[in-house]
C-alpha cells in the first residue's frame, strides 16, 4: 500500500516533469497507430507501466496487482490534476508548455471535466495493473514482450525514414495514410516481433536437445553469413537509402568515429575525456586552413590536406595528453574539459581570426577528387566514411587484442599495480591519447569537408558530452556498443525532428540511468560484465565480514 | 614532465611581458584598473559561495560534483519569477532590503532543494563505485537540469527588474557591487559559524575528516551527506541571487561558466579547504577582471575580453598540472 503510494508519487512527478517541460506536446503530433495513439500517450503509458510493474516487483500475491493498479490510478489522477492547474490558472509567463493544447492532449479534449478524470483514472489503473501483470510473466517471456514492443513503436515512429526505402504496396498496407501504423499493420509488426524470437529460441533449443551442443562448424559458418550480410548491408546502403537517409548515416558515422577514437582513451586505458571534441575541432580546422582558398594561406588538395590533419591532430593529442598525465582520474576529466573550451574560445576569438576565421568560420574546404570525380555528394562521402569507420574498427580491435591494449587495461584496472608489472604508464598514456586524437582529428577532417565550411558552434562541449554519452549507453569499452550507442543517440533524433530539442535532457537522463542500473551498457565487453560481477559479490563479502567484525566487536 | 614546465614558464614570461607593456604604454588611467578590481572582487565572492558547495562536497565525498553549476541556476533563475512578482507590486522598489532577503533565501530554498534531491537520486546510489562512475553521472544530471529548466521556462533570456536602491554608486563605487561583495562576505561568514557551532556541522567536519569512523562514533553519515548537499546547494542559491545582481539576467546555460570557474577556484585554494575556496574564488575573479586588459593588452592581442574565459581555463590546467594541492594545500579531511 506504502509502496504502491511511494511509486505513484515518484511516477506522477516524472509525468508533471514530462508534460511541464513540453515533451508530450511535442509528441503529440507524432501518430503511432492509425489517428489515435500518438507518441506523447505511448511516453505517459509506458510510465504507468513502468510505475506498476515497480510495485508489483518482489510482491509475489496479489496485493501486489493491485498496488500496481493503486500506483497507476494515483498518476492518472496526477495527470488531471495537472490539465486542471493548467487550465484554471495561467503560468504560460513561467512554464513555457503549460499551454491550453497541453490540457487538451491530457483530457483527450475532452476538457476538464468528470468524464475525462473517469477516463484517466481508468487508464490509469488498467495500465497500472498490466504493468504489474508484466512482473508476472517469467522473465525470458518479458524480455520478448517488451522487445516486441519497442520494436513496434520503433516501426510506428519511422514510417517517414521507411516511407522510401520500403515496396509501396507494403507501405501502404503498413501504414494508415496521414497517420501512424495502420491497425492490421501494428498487429502484424507486433507479432512478428514476437514470433521471431520465439521461434528461434524453440529452434535453438531442439537443436541443442538433438545434437547435445551446436557444432562448431555450423556456427563458425553462421558467424560468416551473418559477416556477409553486415558487409552487403553496409556497402549498398547509399544505394537504397535516399539522400535523407544517407546525410544521416554521415552524421552516425563521424560520430562512430569519433566513438571508437574517445573508446580508446576512455574505455580501454580509463581516461575520462570530456575535451574530445578538442580533437574533432583540430582535425576540422586543420582541413579548412590547409584547403580553403578563403584563408590563402595554403590551398592543398582533400587527399594531401587529410594526412597532414591527422598528424596535426595525433601531435596536439600529445601535447594536451603530457601535461595532463600525471593527474588523478576526476582531475583529468576536468582539465580535458577545459583544454576543449580553450580550444573553442580561441577559435572564436578576434585575435585569431586571420588565421581561423573567427566567428563566421570558413567555407570552401576543398571536396574528395578521385581522378575524373568530385565526391560531393552525401551518399558518396558515405563509402569515405564507411572506410573511416572500418579503419578505426580495425584498429581498435587489433589493439584490444595486443600488448598496448592489455595494457592500457592494467593501467585502466590499477595504475599503481601496472607500473608496478612493468608497465611504461607515460608511453601507454600517451599512446591512447594519440591514437584517439587521430581518430577524432579523422572525424573532424572528414566532417569539415562533408558540410564544405567550418563554424565554431559546431565544437562546442554538447560534442564530447554527445560522444560520451553514446559510450556509455552502448557500454564503456565495448566495440559493438559503439554503433549502438550511435545510433541511438545520433540517428534516432537526427530522424525525429522532435526530439532533437530533448535530446540533451535524454542525454542526462540516460548517463544517469545507465550508471546507476546498468553499468555496462546495452552491449557490454565481456570482462566489463565479468569484473563488475566481481566487484558487486566483493562488495557483498566486504560489507559481510564487516558486519561480523562489528559484532565481534560488540562483543 | 620538462615541457610542461617550459610551458609554464613561457606563460609566465608572456604575462610579465604583457603587464609591463601595458602598464608602460598607459592605456588605462588609475580609476579604470580600480573599477577592474571592485568588479573582480564582487565577482570574485560570487566564485568564492560556488566554489564552497564544490568544496565541501569534495571533502566528505571525495567527488567533483559537476552539477553545481546547474544548482546554482536553479536558485538564480527561480528567484527570477519572485523577484518579477514582488517587482510587480512595488514591493522591490519599497522595500529593498526586505525583498533582497526574502530573494535569497527563496533561492537558497529551492537550490537546497535541488542539491538535496541529486544527491539522493544521482549521487547515493554509486556511493563507493569507481572514481568515474559518479562524474559521469554529474555530468549526466548537470545536463538533466539544464534541459529541464529549459523545458520549463524556455531558452530565450530572462531579465532581472532592477533594484532601485541598488542603481548608483557610494565613493564612485556601484552599489550594487559593494552590496554583492558585502554579501557574499556575510553568507561565508554564517556557513563559518553554521560549520562551528552546530551540531550538523560538527557531524559534517566529521564526516569529512574520516566517514567510517564518524559513523561508529554515532554519526548519520548520509544525513550528513545530506546536509553537506543542503548547505552548498543554499550557498549557491544566494550566489545566484547575487550574480542576478550584477549581471541583471538569467539564461538556463548561466551555471556552465560560473560553475567550472567555481571549481578552479575551489581547486586554486586547495579542494577540501573552505578557506582555500574562499580565497580561490576572490583570487580568479581579480584575475579574470584585471587579467584581459593587464596580460594580454600589451601583447597586442586585440579585443582581449572575449579570452577571459580562456584565462580561466587556463589557470584551471595549470594549477591542475602544476599544484593540484592549491594555494593553501589540499586539507582533505583535516579540520574545516
Amino acid at each position: 500500500m506504502r509502496r504502491a503510494l511511494t511509486f505513484g508519487l515518484i511516477g506522477s512527478i516524472v509525468a508533471w516533469h514530462l508534460s511541464l517541460v513540453g515533451l508530450v506536446a511535442a509528441f503529440a503530433e507524432r501518430w503511432l497507430i492509425g489517428q489515435s495513439l500518438t507518441f506523447s500517450y505511448v511516453v505517459l503509458l509506458a510510465l504507468i507501466l513502468l510505475v506498476g510493474y515497480l510495485t508489483a516487483r518482489r510482491v509475489s500475491d496479489w496485493t501486489g496487482l493491485a498496488g500496481a493498479a493503486l500506483a497507476g490510478l494515483v498518476v492518472g489522477l496526477a495527470l488531471w490534476i495537472l490539465a486542471l492547474i493548467v487550465t484554471e490558472v495561467n503560468l504560460r509567463d513561467a512554464f513555457v508548455a503549460a499551454s491550453p493544447s497541453l490540457a487538451q492532449i491530457l483530457t483527450f479534449d475532452r476538457g476538464v471535466s468528470v468524464p475525462s478524470l473517469a477516463i484517466l483514472l481508468l487508464i490509469g489503473a488498467a495500465t497500472g495493473l498490466i504493468g504489474g501483470g508484466i512482473a508476472w510473466i517469467p522473465a525470458t517471456g518479458r524480455r520478448i514482450v517488451i522487445g516486441a514492443l519497442s520494436v513496434t513503436v520503433l516501426v510506428g515512429l519511422l514510417r517517414d525514414v521507411l516511407g522510401p526505402v520500403l515496396p509501396p504496396f507494403l507501405m501502404r498496407f503498413l501504414f494508415s495514410p496521414g497517420g501512424g501504423l495502420s491497425l492490421p499493420g501494428a498487429v502484424i509488426v507486433l507479432g512478428l516481433a514476437i514470433a521471431i524470437p520465439v521461434m528461434r529460441s524453440g529452434l535453438r533449443m531442439q537443436r541443442v536437445r538433438q545434437k547435445g551442443v551446436l557444432p562448431a562448424r555450423v556456427l563458425r559458418r553462421r558467424r560468416l553469413a551473418l559477416r556477409a550480410l553486415g558487409v552487403v548491408f553496409f556497402v549498398s546502403f547509399p544505394l537504397w537509402a535516399k539522400l535523407f537517409l544517407s546525410n544521416v548515416a554521415d552524421f552516425v558515422g563521424l560520430y562512430i568515429l569519433m566513438g571508437l577514437g574517445l573508446n580508446l582513451v576512455l574505455g580501454f586505458a580509463g581516461l575520462l575525456d570530456l575535451g574530445y571534441v578538442a580533437f574533432f575541432a583540430i582535425g576540422a580546422y586543420s582541413m579548412a586552413v590547409l584547403t580553403s582558398p578563403e584563408l590563402g594561406a595554403f590551398t592543398l588538395g582533400f587527399w594531401t590536406a587529410l594526412p597532414i590533419a591527422v598528424a596535426i591532430t595525433v601531435f596536439s593529442g600529445i601535447l594536451i595528453g603530457l601535461p595532463v598525465l600525471r593527474m588523478r582520474g576526476d582531475y583529468l576529466a576536468i582539465a580535458t574539459l577545459g583544454f576543449g573550451e580553450i580550444v573553442r574560445l580561441l577559435v572564436l576569438s578576434d585575435w585569431l581570426k586571420p588565421h581561423l576565421g573567427g566567428a563566421q568560420g570558413v567555407t570552401r574546404i576543398a571536396r574528395p577528387v578521385l581522378g575524373p570525380f568530385v565526391i560531393d555528394r552525401p551518399q558518396e562521402y558515405y563509402y569515405l566514411i564507411l572506410i573511416g569507420c572500418g579503419l578505426g574498427w580495425f584498429l581498435s580491435v587489433r589493439l584490444r587484442d595486443s600488448r598496448i591494449g592489455r595494457a592500457w587495461m592494467a593501467i585502466r584496472e590499477d595504475e599503481d599495480v601496472a607500473q608496478a608489472m612493468g608497465i611504461n604508464r607515460v608511453t601507454a598514456k600517451l599512446l591512447a591519447f594519440a591514437t584517439g586524437a587521430s581518430m577524432g582529428g579523422l572525424s573532424g577532417a572528414l566532417f569539415a569537408s562533408l558540410v564544405n565550411s567550418v563554424i565554431p558552434q559546431s565544437f562546442s562541449l554538447l560534442v564530447s558530452i554527445n560522444v560520451v554519452a553514446l559510450l556509455v549507453l552502448g557500454g564503456i569499452g565495448s566495440l559493438p556498443g559503439v554503433l549502438v550507442g550511435a545510433l541511438a543517440l545520433v540517428g534516432l533524433p537526427e530522424l525525429l525532428r522532435e526530439f532533437q530539442e530533448y535530446r540533451l535532457l535524454v542525454y542526462g537522463a540516460v548517463l544517469i540511468a545507465m550508471m546507476i542500473f546498468r553499468p555496462a551498457g546495452l552491449w557490454p565487453e565481456e570482462t566489463r560484465v565479468r569484473e563488475l560481477e566481481e566487484a558487486a559479490e566483493e562488495a557483498r563479502e566486504t560489507a559481510r565480514t564487516g558486519v561480523v567484525a562489528a559484532s565481534q566487536d560488540g562483543v | 614532465m620538462v615541457i610542461a614546465w617550459a610551458i609554464g614558464s613561457l606563460l609566465l614570461l608572456l604575462v610579465l611581458v604583457g603587464s609591463y607593456r601595458t602598464l608602460a604604454a598607459g592605456h588605462y588611467t588609475g580609476g579604470q584598473w580600480f573599477d577592474f578590481v571592485v568588479f573582480g572582487l564582487a565577482q570574485g565572492g560570487i566564485y568564492a559561495l560556488i566554489a564552497l558547495g564544490y568544496t565541501m562536497v569534495y571533502g566528505v565525498l571525495r567527488m567533483i560534483n559537476f552539477a553545481h553549476g546547474e544548482v546554482f541556476m536553479s536558485g538564480a533563475f527561480s528567484a527570477f519569477f519572485l523577484a518579477n512578482a514582488l517587482a510587480r507590486r512595488g514591493f522591490l522598489a519599497s522595500n529593498p532590503v526586505l525583498s533582497l532577503l526574502v530573494l535569497m533565501a527563496f533561492a537558497a530554498l529551492v537550490s537546497m532543494t535541488i542539491a538535496v534531491i541529486l544527491e539522493r537520486v544521482a549521487y547515493r546510489p554509486l556511493r563507493g563505485a569507481p572514481r568515474l562512475v559518479p562524474l559521469i553521472t554529474a555530468v549526466g544530471a548537470s545536463f538533466f537540469l539544464q534541459y529541464t529548466f529549459r523545458g520549463l521556462f524556455g531558452s530565450g533570456v530572462r531579465v532581472y527588474p532592477t533594484v532601485p536602491l541598488l542603481e548608483g554608486a557610494i565613493f564612485g563605487i556601484q552599489t550594487k557591487l559593494i552590496v554583492v561583495f558585502l554579501g557574499a562576505l556575510a553568507t561565508l561568514g554564517i556557513l563559518w559559524a553554521f560549520l562551528t557551532f552546530t551540531r550538523t556541522g560538527l557531524a559534517i567536519r566529521a564526516v569529512a575528516e574520516d566517514m567510517e569512523a564518524a559513523a561508529l562514533m554515532g554519526v548519520d553519515v548520509n544525513r550528513a551527506i545530506s546536509s553537506t548537499f543542503a548547505v552548498g546547494g543554499a550557498m549557491a542559491g544566494v550566489a545566484g541571487v547575487l550574480y542576478a545582481l550584477v549581471f541583471a539576467q538569467v539564461q538556463f546555460f548561466m551555471g556552465f561558466l560560473p560553475g567550472i570557474k567555481a571549481f578552479t577556484s575551489a581547486v586554486l585554494g586547495g579542494i577540501g579547504n573552505l578557506p582555500g575556496a574562499a580565497l580561490g574564488g576572490l583570487v580568479l575573479g581579480l584575475v579574470e577582471s584585471v587579467g584581459p586588459s593587464l596580460f594580454l593588452d600589451g601583447l597586442g592581442i586585440p579585443a582581449a575580453h572575449q579570452l577571459k574565459d580562456v584565462i580561466a581555463f587556463t589557470i584551471l590546467v595549470l594549477i591542475l598540472i602544476f599544484r593540484p594541492t592549491g594555494i593553501l594545500g589540499e586539507r582533505l579531511g583535516s579540520r574545516v
